[in-house]
């Protein structure tokens, strides 16, 4: 059994960071030029990160997929960040963030981690106010600031709709001046295929030129890694079409233990399905929940117009069951509750969608102000549906979102290979199993402008890691590990397109492992996706060569990762036995329907390790909650 | 939902490599009207694949309007024929059947094809790293109350910096500026108080890159404010004038 060290620093929650910064070995100012880093993607956290590494003087280079560090998916957040600068006076602290985070993750996170994340809160927003970031303000100049779920005060920073954009927009900027300046290397359209690992110590990657084919070699002192979340493998999701989880899955199958695969977030205001070759899910703001109630017809396969359904048989299911939430629930009762209306057949004109209706609330406050509160929203649904919400109520469904689970690392953001860094949605640490609004955001900046920062520098001086020539064995075997798997793909030659395979894992992952589990489920889901994997490697068709632009080989790289880790994640899921924030195995439920947790059994993080294709062994890290006490979600 | 489907005949740019000739290729399809613009050219790809032919390059990421990824030329108009949207915002309902549809890559000598519908739009990002930013490291910055800025000039910077970098103001003037795109950026930090110890040189440093990368001039034909998926206004290119006249005005540097 390996040992799993969190190396949480000892002493009091409010003073671990401040003394672990204390006690980390410094590089001093002239050496840090000596040691080179290779950041791997440039979204949130990856762009802060190489950013302020390059600021302190380390060699950087940032490689991501795109044509440009401003692309990264961090770009579309929408709704906000979260502070605990208490600017509006309303009892926010420090403490409160810390304490909303634990408790709306279901005691499932690294209270070390979250309270860390709760102190830098506020330098990040900061930070970004200092880079021009244009957040909303009030007539008097001052910050702006709205509620999310799972809070009781006002700690959300926010820039109109474009929150995301507008902070990625920031940390862009600060990346460009380094680049500008000669102290960051931008290669971008390059797809990272493989970490090397010399010696047990990250000490690489191999990537693809996504524009000449060729698989080029990058070594550094160490390897971050902040390459985002793994919802595609659900196909449809709100994350980006390149969104993938091909870096930390072979990052994984290298020797990085993946923290609570299973773990996933599924958004219950998303745009519904319009047909077999939709290519992906848009989410709408929860805030529109604020206004609009949630309902479905009483009668099963109702395909009345839903403005001819008499209110005596609409059922406002979340407000029957949730009285004092009601349509304010939390995201994962409310999906969980939109899925089980929809399974008993009472879906919107019998689809996959339940009702999110206005027309009281414009009844009661006029069409005026619904209009100036959810314009936007309301334009941006009449463009894709072509339905005019302000006359036919919404129709919307879950959608898988964010993946809480990732790449587990230590306190120092360390996977358990030594000099390989996880940062942002990539790693599993700080949201537990389920995720707070505008907290991604939060956690990306938090890991990027200011924790990795701090703990590579003691890597670096405590470790004096060796930088590895890319003529070494290790990358010869790591090229030409890259190179036969892009020859295997390509020589298939079978039937099937990769998009097929795709869509078909995300059937499956959707229907066993998605909202809501079993035992049955996922093991049939298990065996499933063996078979769709071996079918892939009879019957998909890889068109053209590895030469020059190759998007569809891009895309069947990505897809058989993702048919590896969604046998992963079925595999976690059937191992905890319980039912927790975003993990509901419907055999632990209350009487009500209710998730059940199992802190005597399971208040663990699953970090797996890869032993061979199919193979994991599991390793828990306890969880100690020392501060906030276990308690279980009430919203009746 | 609608039923019925709409047979389209489209007309995609091909070409192999940024220095071989391209031309249109036909291709006919059957696709619903409820479907994006660009979830056709997954379903054309996806037959193409099947019967083993090559796909056709294009490139996005978001399909929500927002990373500036895609950019398609469309019946001759960046991001197509609707205003205020981005290619993978667009629908195909506003289609009939039997239209003939035009798709190019965005043009420009400083835009080269990479491959069919796939360019190479780096050069923006260029100018970006000349001045697209404020000077400061992470660390050591003011509380964020401390600058206090009039909601209005906030508001200003926001629309300005809502530009998502798509380079469809580029394509859409017949001089291949990137006025408005630099406009953007240096009217966000002219604005804010932030971007004032830099200001001047920040307008001189973008302007400079921009003219190096063979960026055109402004001749106010207004086609990027019409076509930019942002709706950035022209008054920004008025404001960036303004900024580089009092620019060169004040600077130390007389080349």
């Amino acid at each position: 059994m390996v040992r799993l060290d969190s190396k949480v620093p000892e002493g009091n929650i409010a003073e671990k960071w401040t003394n672990h910064k204390f006690n980390m070995k410094l590089v001093n100012p002239a050496n840090k030029r000596k040691f080179s880093v290779i950041v791997v993607g440039s979204g949130l956290a990856g762009a802060s990160a190489a950013a302020t590494l390059a600021e302190l003087g380390y060699k950087v280079k940032v490689i991501t997929y795109h044509d440009s560090p401003r692309r990264a998916h961090s770009i579309a957040a929408q709704g906000g960040i979260n502070a605990a600068k208490n600017y509006q006076n309303d009892g926010d602290s420090v403490y409160r963030l810390f304490y909303d985070t634990v408790k709306g993750g279901d005691f499932r996170a690294r209270e070390a981690n979250v309270h860390r994340l709760a102190e830098v809160s506020n330098n990040i927003i900061d930070q970004c106010v200092a880079q021009g970031v244009p957040f909303a303000r009030d007539y008097g100049g001052l910050l702006d600031n709205r509620s999310f779920g799972g809070a009781q005060v006002s700690r959300t920073f926010y820039a109109r709709g474009q929150t995301g954009q507008q902070l990625l927009l920031g940390a862009y900027s600060a990346l460009s001046r380094q680049i500008g300046k000669g102290a960051v290397e931008s290669l971008t359209r390059r797809e990272m295929l493989d970490v090397v690992v010399v010696d047990g110590v990250a000490s690489g990657v191999v990537v693809r030129n996504m524009i000449t084919g060729e698989i080029e070699r990058h070594s550094a002192h160490a390897v971050v890694l902040a390459t985002g979340g793994y919802s595609n493998v659900f196909f449809l999701s709100t994350n980006a079409m390149m969104c993938n989880t091909t870096s930390i899955w072979r990052a994984h199958r290298k020797g990085a233990f993946f923290g609570n695969p299973c773990f996933t977030q599924i958004h219950p205001t998303c745009l519904p399905l319009h047909g077999e070759n939709q290519s992906k899910l848009t989410l709408m703001s929860e805030s529109l929940r604020n206004d609009g109630r949630i309902w479905v017809s009483s009668k099963v396969a109702d395909m009345r117009n839903p403005n001819d359904i008499p209110e005596n048989e609409r059922d406002y299911y979340l407000e029957r069951k949730y009285p004092s939430f009601g349509n304010l629930s939390p995201r994962d009762i409310s999906s969980r509750s939109a899925k089980e209306v929809v399974d008993e057949g009472r879906g919107a004109r019998g689809t996959e969608s339940v009702y999110l209706d206005f027309s009281d609330s414009i009844k009661r406050l006029g069409k005026n102000v619904i209009e100036e509160r959810y314009g936007n929203l309301f334009e941006i649904y009449e463009t894709i549906t072509g339905e005019n919400p302000y006359s036919v109520p919404m129709r919307i469904y879950p959608a898988p979102h964010y993946t809480m689970g990732g790449l587990w690392v230590d306190y120092n953001l360390m996977s358990s290979v030594p000099g390989l860094f996880v940062l942002g949605e990539a790693n599993f640490s700080d949201h537990g199993a389920n995720r707070l609004g505008a907290s991604a955001l939060m956690q990306g900046l938090a890991d990027g402008y200011f924790v990795i920062p701090y703990t590579i520098g003691n890597y670096f001086a405590g470790e004096k890691p060796a930088l590895i020539g890319t003529d070494h064995a290790e990358y010869n075997n790591t090229v030409s590990e890259v190179q036969d798997r892009i020859k295997q793909l390509l020589s298939i030659k079978g039937g099937k397109t990769v998009d097929e395979f795709h869509k078909k894992l995300g059937r499956i992952m959707w229907n066993k492992v998605g909202m809501a589990r079993n035992k049955k489920g996922l093991e049939e889901g298990i065996g499933e996706i063996r078979e769709l994997r071996s079918e892939f490697y009879k019957d998909v068709n890889v068109v053209g060569s590895g030469e020059g632009v190759n998007q569809c080989l891009e895309r069947a790289g990505r897809v058989i990762d993702y048919l590896e880790l969604g046998e992963l994640m079925a595999v976690d899921a059937l191992a905890r036995e319980e039912s927790c924030g975003a993990h509901f195995r419907e055999e632990y439920q209350t009487e009500e329907g209710e998730a059940l947790r199992n802190d005597e059994e399971f208040a663990f993080v699953s970090a797996w390790e890869f032993k061979e294709d199919g193979k994991w062994d599991l390793h828990k890290e306890n969880l100690k909650y020392e501060y906030v006490k276990f308690a279980t979600r009430s919203y009746k | 939902m609608s039923e019925h489907k709409l047979n389209l005949k489209l007309m995609i740019w091909k070409q192999s490599g940024p220095d071989v000739k391209g031309k249109f290729q036909e291709y006919k399809v059957s696709v619903s009207p409820d479907s994006s613009f660009l979830e056709i050219l997954d379903d054309l790809n996806d037959s193409l694949e099947r019967s083993n032919k090559e796909p056709v390059t294009f490139e996005s990421d978001c399909r929500e309007g927002i990373c500036g990824t895609c950019g398609l030329v469309i019946n001759g108009l960046p991001h197509g024929p609707l205003s205020r949207i981005a290619t993978c915002q667009l629908h195909m309902r506003h289609f009939k059947d039997g239209d003939t549809v035009y798709v190019e890559p965005f043009r420009a000598n400083t835009f080269p094809v990479i491959k069919d519908l796939m360019v190479d739009r780096s050069a923006l990002d260029r100018i970006m790293h000349a001045g697209g930013f404020i000077s400061i490291n992470t660390g050591g910055v003011p509380d964020a109350n401390e600058i206090p800025i009039p909601k209005e000039i906030s508001s200003f910077a926001f629309d300005a910096a809502a530009c998502i970098g798509c380079g469809a103001c580029v394509a859409a003037c017949k001089n291949s500026s990137a006025m408005l795109f630099v406009s953007a950026k240096v009217s966000q930090f002219a604005l804010l108080p932030q971007g004032q110890p830099e200001r001047y040189q920040r307008v001189e440093k973008m302007i400079k890159v921009m003219d190096e990368e063979g960026f055109g001039a402004c001749s106010n034909t207004y086609a990027c404010e019409a076509e930019c998926p942002k709706g950035i206004s022209v008054k920004n290119i008025a404001r960036l004038n303004r900024e580089y006249i009092k620019a060169k005005v004040k600077s130390h540097n007389l080349d």
